[in-house]
Parts: C-alpha cells; sequence; structure tokens
C-alpha cells in the first residue's frame, strides 16, 4: 500500500543557513504520526512545507512532498490551494489567535465549508452542528452563534478542529494541539483526536515535545533535532529500545526521577499560612464602587518546613499564583495569616517587611520577561543585594561574590558583562534563580519556573534546584500544573481548585492514592509515558 | 571692547548643547547603546542627514552668541558706550547688514526688480531699471564662482583631516583610504561627502555676497540669504527647547500616570483629555495675545527689540511645550502600565527596591526608545509649526527672522505682476533641507530603535 503522504529528502535554508536537512517520513492512512522534538528543532517547518505556507525567505533547497502519489511542489497555487483544507488541514497550538474574534464561530466553520464544498445554503448550517456535535460541543445549535470570547480554550480549539474537519480532510496536521490548555482539557482533546481517527479514518501528523502525549497517542514516532530526524520507530519499540543517545536522553528526562536523600522527615515548619483569603474587588461605575470580589485564593492553610519543598499544584486560574505573590506580600491579603518565623507577614508595613524581602525570594515562570532587558547579569544579581544590604559592600569583593553565584547556577564568571537578550531560555532561567540566591533566602517561590522550557532544560534545571537545596537547605513552594514533575521534585502537595485547596499530604500518598475526586481526576487525565526499557537504575547510571 | 551678552534662549541653548554633550558620555559607556547608535549610523541616509543637521546646529549656535561691541565713537562720556546686539553669524554677515538696497531685486541681478521714474538732466521723466548699489560692477561671475569652489573645497579637506586626525591620531591616512574605499565601520564617505558638498556650496554663496545678492533682496532692500541663514536659529530653536519642555512634564506625568495608578493616574488622565480636546492653535493663539498685551503695557521690561522678540520666542516655545506633552504623555503611560505588569519589576518589588529606583532603573531606561523616536518625530513637525504659526500671526515676533514670516511676507510678493518669487523659495528651501533631513534621521531611529522591527 502506498502511502498518504511521503517527504523525501526534504531540504530547507534561508541564506546560508540549513534549517533542514534531508527529511524523510512517510504517514500511511489512518495513521497518527508523531513528529518529537524540542522548540527549534525544524518541526513546526515541516508541517509548513508540508502546507506549502514557508515564509518567502525560506526557500526548499532539495527534496520532494508527495500527497497521495501527487507531488505537492510541483502543483501550480491555484491547485494547491484546493489541497489546503479540503485535503490537509491544520489545527494550532493558539485556539485564541486562529479564530476570528469578531465573528461567530458557526459562521467561522461554515465559511470553510463554503469555500471548498459545493453544498446548498440552508444545509451548511445542519452540517455546521452536525461538526459541532462531533466535536463533543454541549448545545451546537447554541454554541453556532457564540463568539470566540464566550467560549473557553478547550472550546475554542473544539471549533478549531471542526473547521479542520469541515471539508473531510484525509490528513490533519495538528502543531501542538493542548500545549495551550489545562491538563483536564487536553486529556478530552487528546480522545476527542483518537476518537476522530477511528471514525474517519483520518491521518493524523501529531507535532509535540511531549513524550507522554506522543505514548499515549502515536502508532510511529519519528524524534527531530537540529533539522534532521535522528530516529523513526513504531511507537512499542520507540519506547522499549530508543537507539539515538538524543532519543534516550529526552526519555531520561521526561521521567526525571528524584535523588532520593535521606533527610530527616519531620523538620520545623518555616512558613505557616493560615486560613488565607485574597479577594480582588470588581469596579464598576461612574465612582469605581465596588460591585463584589473574585475570589482568587479563599481560606488556604498550608505549611512548608525547612528544607523542604511543597509542590502547588492546580489548573491556571485556580488561585495558586495568587498564594505566591501573597506571601511575597505583592498582592493585599483580605484576610488570614502569613507566619514566617513567628511573625505574621500580612499587613506588615514596607519598612517592616524589609527583613523578610530577604528571607523569601522568587523565580519567575517566564525567562524572558523576568529579567530587565537593558542590565547586565552583574547588575540584575546586584540589584536586591544592595536593595537588601546583602553580601560585602565593596566593589571588587561584590564581583567575587556575583561570580561565585553564577559559577553556583552553573555559569559562567564573565557571563556578568552580559546582557539578558545573549542567553537562552534555560540560561536565563538560571540567571533568575542566581538573583534570588544572591541574597540568600530561606524560601524560594517558584512560579512555573520550567513550563517555559524544553524538556532537556527543564530537567537540567530542576536538578539544579535539587543541588541547590542540598547545599543550602533552602525550601521550595513549587507552583505547577506539571503533574509529571511533582514525584520528582516534592515532599509534600497540594491541590488547589478554585481558590481552595482540596488535598495535602505528602507526595507518595497524594499520588499513589489520592482521596478526592478532583486529584483522582487530574492524576487519570495527565498523560503518562509508557513503560520504559530503560529502569530509574539505568537512568542513575547513565546520568553525568 | 567686547561684551558678551546672552539672551534667554542662548542660555538655554547652551545649557542643552552641554546636556547633550554630557548624554553622549553616558551613552558611551554603555556597550548596549553604544552598539545601537553605532548601528543607527550605518545607514548612509542618516549619516548624511546627521550632517545636515549638524551643519544647521553650527549655524544656530552661531547665532546663539550675542555680542556687544564697543563704539569708538569720540564721546567724552566715561561710561563705556556699547552697540546693539550682535550675534556672531551677524558679525560674519556684517556687510549683508550694511549693504541694503532700496528695494526688490533678483537673485545675482545687476538692477533693480521695478521700474524707477527718473528725471534727467533734461527734465525728462522715464521709468527705468535703477542699478544696485553694492553689486560688483565688472561680469566677474565665473571667476569669482571657481575660487569660492576651490576655497570651500580646500577648507573642507582641512576640516577632514582634523577629524580623521581627531578619530585615529596616527593612523589618520591609512583610515583615509579606508573611507575612500568606502571599507571603514561607519559610512564616513557618504558624510565627508556630503560635508564637502555643504562647505562648497556655503563657501560660494558667501564669498559671491561680497559682490552680489546671491538669493536677492527683499522689499525693503534687505539680503534674503543673511534672511534665511537668520531663521534657521528660530527653527532649531523651537524644534528643540520646545521638547526640551515638554519632555521632564510628559516623562513625569506618564510614568506616574502608569506606574502609581488610582487617584494619580486620574488626574493626570483628566488633565491631558482636557487639554487635547482643546485646538491647539486656539490655545497658543491666546496665549500668545495675552503675552503681547503685557509687553505692550511694560515697555520698560526690554533694553532692546532684540530682547523683546526673543522673550516672544521663548514664550511661544513654552506654550508649543505645553500644548504638545500630552501624545507622549498618553504613549507613556500605556508603555509604563505594561512595563510595571512584566515580571522584572515584580522582582524588583520583591526585593523591597524603593518605587523612584524602579522608575529610574527599569522602567525609564526601558522607555528610552520611545523618547527618542518621539523626540526626532516631533522636531520637524514644530518646525513647521512655527511657520504655520508666523504665517497666520501668532507665531514669533514680526521683527524676527524666520521663515514663517519670510512666508507670510511672500504672500503678498506672490500676487504681485512680475511675481517675486526668491524670498518664498529660499525660505523654503532651507526649511526643506531641515525637515527631509530630520525626517530621515528620525526614520532610521526609529527603525533601528522600536523593538518591533527586530526580526
Amino acid at each position: 500500500m502506498s502511502p498518504l503522504l511521503s517527504v523525501k529528502d526534504l531540504s530547507l535554508r534561508v541564506g546560508e543557513e540549513s534549517l533542514l536537512s534531508s527529511v524523510n517520513f512517510e504517514i500511511h492512512e489512518s495513521e497518527i504520526f508523531a513528529l518529537v522534538g524540542e522548540s527549534g528543532s525544524g518541526k513546526s517547518l515541516t508541517s509548513l512545507a508540508i502546507m506549502r505556507l514557508l515564509p518567502d525567505a525560506i526557500s526548499v533547497s532539495s527534496g520532494d512532498i508527495r500527497f497521495k502519489n501527487r507531488s505537492l511542489f510541483a502543483l501550480p497555487e491555484s491547485q494547491m490551494q484546493k489541497v489546503r483544507g479540503r485535503s490537509i488541514a491544520m489545527i494550532f497550538q493558539e485556539p485564541m489567535s486562529a479564530l476570528n474574534p469578531v465573528m461567530r464561530v458557526g459562521e467561522q466553520v461554515a465559511e470553510a465549508i463554503r469555500v471548498h464544498l459545493d453544498i446548498k445554503k440552508e444545509e451548511i448550517k445542519d452540517k455546521v452542528i452536525s461538526l459541532f456535535e462531533e466535536v463533543a460541543l454541549k448545545e451546537p445549535e447554541e454554541r453556532y452563534n457564540w463568539y470566540p470570547h464566550q467560549l473557553s480554550g478547550g472550546q475554542k480549539q473544539r471549533v478549531m478542529i471542526a473547521i479542520a474537519l469541515a471539508c473531510e480532510p484525509d490528513l490533519l496536521i495538528a502543531d501542538e494541539p493542548t500545549t495551550a490548555l489545562d491538563v483536564t482539557i487536553q486529556a478530552q482533546v487528546l480522545t476527542l483526536l483518537k476518537k476522530i481517527r477511528e471514525k474517519r479514518k483520518l491521518s493524523i501528523l501529531f507535532i509535540t515535545h511531549d513524550m507522554a502525549i506522543v505514548g499515549q497517542m502515536a502508532d510511529r514516532v519519528a524524534v527531530m533535532r537540529n533539522g534532521e530526524i535522528v530516529e523513526q520507530a513504531a511507537c512499542e519499540t520507540f519506547f522499549t529500545h530508543p537507539k539515538h543517545p538524543y532519543t534516550q536522553m529526552l526519555l531520561r528526562d521526561a521521567i526525571f526521577q528524584k535523588e532520593k536523600e535521606e533527610m530527616s522527615k519531620a523538620s520545623e515548619p518555616l512558613l505557616v499560612v493560615k486560613n488565607l483569603k485574597v479577594y480582588f474587588p470588581i469596579k464598576k461605575g461612574l465612582f469605581q464602587r465596588t460591585v463584589g470580589y473574585v475570589k482568587a485564593v479563599d481560606g488556604v492553610t498550608l505549611s512548608i518546613g525547612k528544607g523542604k519543598t511543597l509542590a502547588l499544584v492546580g489548573e491556571s486560574g485556580s488561585g495558586k499564583s495568587t498564594i505566591g505573590q501573597a506571601i511575597l506580600s505583592l498582592v493585599d491579603i483580605t484576610e488570614g495569616r502569613v507566619i514566617f518565623e513567628d511573625q505574621n507577614l500580612a499587613h506588615l508595613a514596607q519598612r517592616a517587611l524589609k527583613p523578610y524581602r530577604q528571607k523569601i525570594q522568587v523565580v519567575f515562570q517566564d525567562p524572558f520577561s523576568a529579567l530587565n532587558p537593558r542590565m547586565t547579569i552583574g547588575n540584575i544579581i546586584l540589584e536586591g543585594m544592595v536593595s537588601l544590604g546583602i553580601g560585602p559592600k565593596e566593589k571588587t569583593l561584590q564581583d567575587s561574590y556575583i561570580k561565585e553565584i553564577l559559577l553556583k547556577v552553573e555559569l559562567e564568571a564573565e557571563h556578568m558583562h552580559r546582557y539578558p537578550h545573549e542567553f537562552s531560555g534555560g540560561q536565563r532561567q538560571r540567571i533568575g534563580i542566581a538573583r534570588a540566591l544572591a541574597v540568600k533566602p530561606e524560601l524560594i517561590i517558584c512560579d512555573e519556573p520550567t513550563s517555559a522550557l524544553d524538556v532537556s532544560v527543564r530537567s537540567q534545571v530542576l536538578h539544579l534546584l535539587q543541588k541547590l537545596q542540598r547545599e543550602s537547605g533552602v525550601s521550595y513552594l513549587f507552583i505547577t500544573h506539571d503533574l509529571s514533575i511533582v514525584p520528582m521534585i516534592a515532599d509534600e502537595v497540594a491541590v488547589m481548585k478554585e481558590g481552595k485547596i482540596v488535598e495535602q499530604g505528602l507526595v507518595e500518598d497524594v499520588m499513589g492514592n489520592p482521596q478526592h475526586s478532583y486529584t483522582q481526576q487530574l492524576l487519570e487525565a495527565a498523560p503518562k509515558l509508557p513503560n520504559l526499557g530503560l529502569t530509574p537504575e539505568d537512568v542513575y547510571n547513565t546520568k553525568e | 571692547m567686547i561684551m558678551l551678552t546672552l539672551l534667554w534662549t542662548d542660555i538655554m541653548v547652551w545649557i542643552l548643547i552641554f546636556a547633550l554633550i554630557a548624554w553622549g558620555w553616558v551613552i558611551s559607556r554603555s556597550p548596549q547603546v553604544k552598539k545601537q547608535w553605532h548601528t543607527i549610523f550605518k545607514s548612509s541616509i542618516a549619516m548624511a542627514s546627521a550632517t545636515v543637521l549638524l551643519f544647521y546646529l553650527f549655524f544656530t549656535l552661531l547665532d546663539s552668541v550675542h555680542l556687544r561691541l564697543a563704539k569708538t565713537s569720540p564721546g567724552q562720556n566715561t561710561e563705556q558706550q556699547y552697540s546693539e546686539m550682535l550675534s556672531l553669524l551677524d558679525i560674519i554677515f556684517s556687510h549683508n547688514i550694511k549693504n541694503t538696497e532700496r528695494t526688490y531685486s533678483a537673485p545675482f541681478a545687476t538692477h533693480e526688480y521695478v521700474k524707477s521714474i527718473v528725471i534727467d538732466e533734461n527734465g525728462l521723466t522715464t521709468q527705468k531699471h535703477l542699478p544696485l548699489k553694492y553689486v560688483s560692477k565688472d561680469d566677474d561671475l565665473l571667476s569669482k564662482s571657481i575660487v569660492a569652489l576651490a576655497v570651500g573645497f580646500v577648507l573642507s579637506l582641512f576640516l577632514i583631516l582634523i577629524h580623521l586626525f581627531w578619530r585615529k591620531g596616527r593612523g589618520a591616512f591609512v583610515a583615509m583610504k579606508k573611507v575612500l574605499k568606502g571599507e571603514a565601520d561607519l559610512p564616513w564617505r557618504t558624510a565627508y561627502l556630503t560635508l564637502t558638498f555643504l562647505v562648497m556650496t556655503f563657501t560660494w554663496l558667501y564669498i559671491l555676497s561680497y559682490s552680489y545678492h546671491v538669493l536677492g533682496t527683499d522689499k525693503v532692500g534687505g539680503d534674503v540669504l543673511y534672511h534665511s541663514l537668520k531663521s534657521i536659529r528660530t527653527g532649531v530653536l523651537i524644534g528643540i527647547l520646545t521638547t526640551l519642555i515638554m519632555l521632564p512634564v510628559a516623562v513625569i506625568l506618564g510614568v506616574s500616570a502608569g506606574l502609581f495608578g488610582g487617584w494619580v493616574d486620574d488626574v493626570i488622565q483628566y488633565l491631558y483629555t482636557t487639554l487635547s480636546s482643546i485646538p491647539g492653535v486656539l490655545l497658543i493663539a491666546a496665549g500668545v495675545l495675552v503675552m503681547q498685551v503685557t509687553m505692550d503695557n511694560n515697555p520698560t521690561w526690554f533694553e532692546t527689540t532684540l530682547e523683546r522678540s526673543d522673550l516672544r520666542l521663548l514664550f511661544l516655545i513654552v506654550i508649543l511645550g505645553v500644548t504638545s506633552w500630552t501624545g507622549l504623555a498618553r504613549l507613556l503611560r500605556a508603555e509604563t502600565l505594561k512595563i510595571s505588569q512584566i515580571e522584572f519589576v515584580t522582582a524588583a518589588k520583591a526585593f523591597g527596591v524603593g518605587k523612584w529606583t524602579i522608575i529610574r532603573r527599569h522602567i525609564i531606561p526601558n522607555l528610552m526608545h520611545i523618547i527618542l523616536i518621539s523626540v526626532v518625530l516631533d522636531f520637524s513637525g514644530l518646525v513647521l509649526a512655527e511657520a504655520v504659526l508666523s504665517y497666520v500671526g501668532v507665531g514669533v515676533d514680526p521683527t524676527m527672522h524666520s521663515w514663517g514670516n519670510m512666508i507670510n511676507q511672500a504672500r503678498l510678493e506672490m500676487a504681485r505682476e512680475p511675481m517675486v518669487w526668491w524670498s518664498l523659495f529660499s525660505a523654503f528651501i532651507f526649511m526643506f533641507i531641515l525637515v527631509l533631513a530630520a525626517n530621515l534621521f528620525s526614520d532610521r531611529i526609529q527603525k533601528v530603535l522600536d523593538p518591533r522591527n527586530d526580526t
């Protein structure tokens, strides 16, 4: 049987720089083919090349793409337009920006049908509604008239899938379709895609960076790195017998393991949060009267032991970041207490707060916005030290102190004279950690520090955080939505939903034997890696 | 005896120049900003327009040093007598001030433009073009031009050599070769060519101005070249001093509105919405009229007409500054709102860094590109605004040299038959070159500094 799509020796370049070099793969009928790789590895470029939607600057230097035994590169543009949408459809990562905000969602689906299919006007609406039913949108007739902003992220992605399916394509290209979604929604969308595949005998080119999703979805897998496919295999053999060292490393990093250290199980609490409430007023009308409150955090109690890590898990909007900001006194606390070393930090004046600013520090999610682009790395680290009066006062001693800190986070000493834009995401995150570390804190609030990073970089940063904890006995409040990393980094875990903590306890207890239905649901939804050929022992032996 | 007397605007210009030099020194220490400016000047258009702008600035500065020369009249007074205030430019062009004709004459003309009634010895009245008083009688335009151009070439060569020695010291001749081949790190060749062209044109005009009225004369016989050159100061001053007044207001109000929020934001927003909903011309006209009346009622405030018109210029600059900060403030408020939500500001707050330090260290540096872009964009707008306002009659003092006043007078001259075109033409050319250079330069700055253009 000839393949539906075959990519042969595809090479792309911009100017002299090669972006893809002889990429080969085939996708058969009703097959899910996963293209895995880290950012910048060329997976999205491959999909754009298939759609012939490459930016002008990028040229195809060699190779061919054949779809149903026709060369796509040989087609005239008018024919290609029929292929797009009609035979090959695409869904994107950001459903928010892929939908037109001023058009009813039903109309947007109808438009796709009108362009490609010859259907009577009256029938189009029925067709849209049946599509909405297929992608499991509730109350499809009513949803037809809604605008994108009225839909949630998951619903928007369903509409996008409906648009893609509208013209009954043979191949669906899904470019990181669930990266922007919460775990539970992600699970629903993935199940939906699988179901549609069964029903329609559709082939899917699934682009992702998440190994666990690959294990769940794919029939065959190709791993990309620096514009090349380094390994290609059927899904089972891929996970049990990865051949290429890079693949092995990716899988190892994906199952990042906690390095077991025997610390005294019970340690005295460093920070206690009691019945914390943070309400944001909703102001309306001419005089900005307060008409109601958004209960971002609604009665949360938790405690973090010295030298321990508490993971705070929840989906977006559950109020987990607000807790972090409340502990840092960056938002006003409506009610409750934040007790750090027997001192209630809530409602403390700025001046009285200053000594505690030194003891509680923060590492942010987005490494690109966390550093001032106009300051050198040295000055960024120095700022907190000067403001809080930590470290030496003399210029030369300060320099050597900063160099020492940079070496501690595995950067180089001469980096202190450079600017943030010269560093990669992972390096910037290290700088962020160095900045927090420079003032010798006792608690670091890590607000999703790894969610913007690639898998391999993520594992490096997590290892670094653990190393620092071992060395200096610092505690972490680790805010995350990624359940897969929780057992590896945390001692305790608290699960948040709608401003409340629904379950908390030791990691083994909560993850192994969840009591609350929401925790069960979260664990259920989280994509899991299939059993690997590597045992955790292998992982240790090959590491470092 | 020479006495240095500075007008208010002179003082402000020189303060601005020293501030610019200080700022240049500060940015030369930051490798990041230095690199940005290097990128700006990598474009030969930017280099050429910067040279033109510097040429204009040079005339402004020449015209911004006012002196009073001691009179050598044989008076018995023990008190030293001083002449009118003269700027360096006036002294350079003193022959043009002195050589006033009777009325209109075209560029390079030898006779007056209009016929006058002459009664000859026989008592007959005839109409004829009278010869001009201060024009050379022999037909030596070509030979003088060649000499002038040669002098200009030597002068510009001299300037270029000085510049090369200043930059490279002993390696000047090697650098010269590189520049000529176009291999230097910056397009110096373009800059030197522009400079040579400007210096040669100017020396040609200057040397010929001794024997001709190169750009003609106006209604009362004043030299148009001299008028146009004097107008440079007015235009450039309005362009840069207004920014100087507007900038602190816009930055302080815009940033505090964005950062502090709450009632501060409300008050500032109210202020600029109100201000920007009043037509600008109305506000300026009202302000100028109030000042006019005050000045007329207090004639003793001013020693000379020059001081009087200078104060009026200063007042116009202040009014323009007060009415034009709203746009920039609005931009800066929005940008500050955005920046203050970015995590590096949160990080600074978590370190207990004070609000003013956050503004100084984190917010202002990230606003600099907006400020710079709007300053250079506003400059050409303000030069044109001066012309429009003077044309309408609410601009600078009618006795002051300005392109707006020249255009205003040309309104009637254009209606004459035959048309008197050279006043308008000179004002237009001088203004056009300045505004064009400023616009080209600001385009380049915007392209380099605006982060949205990073691709």
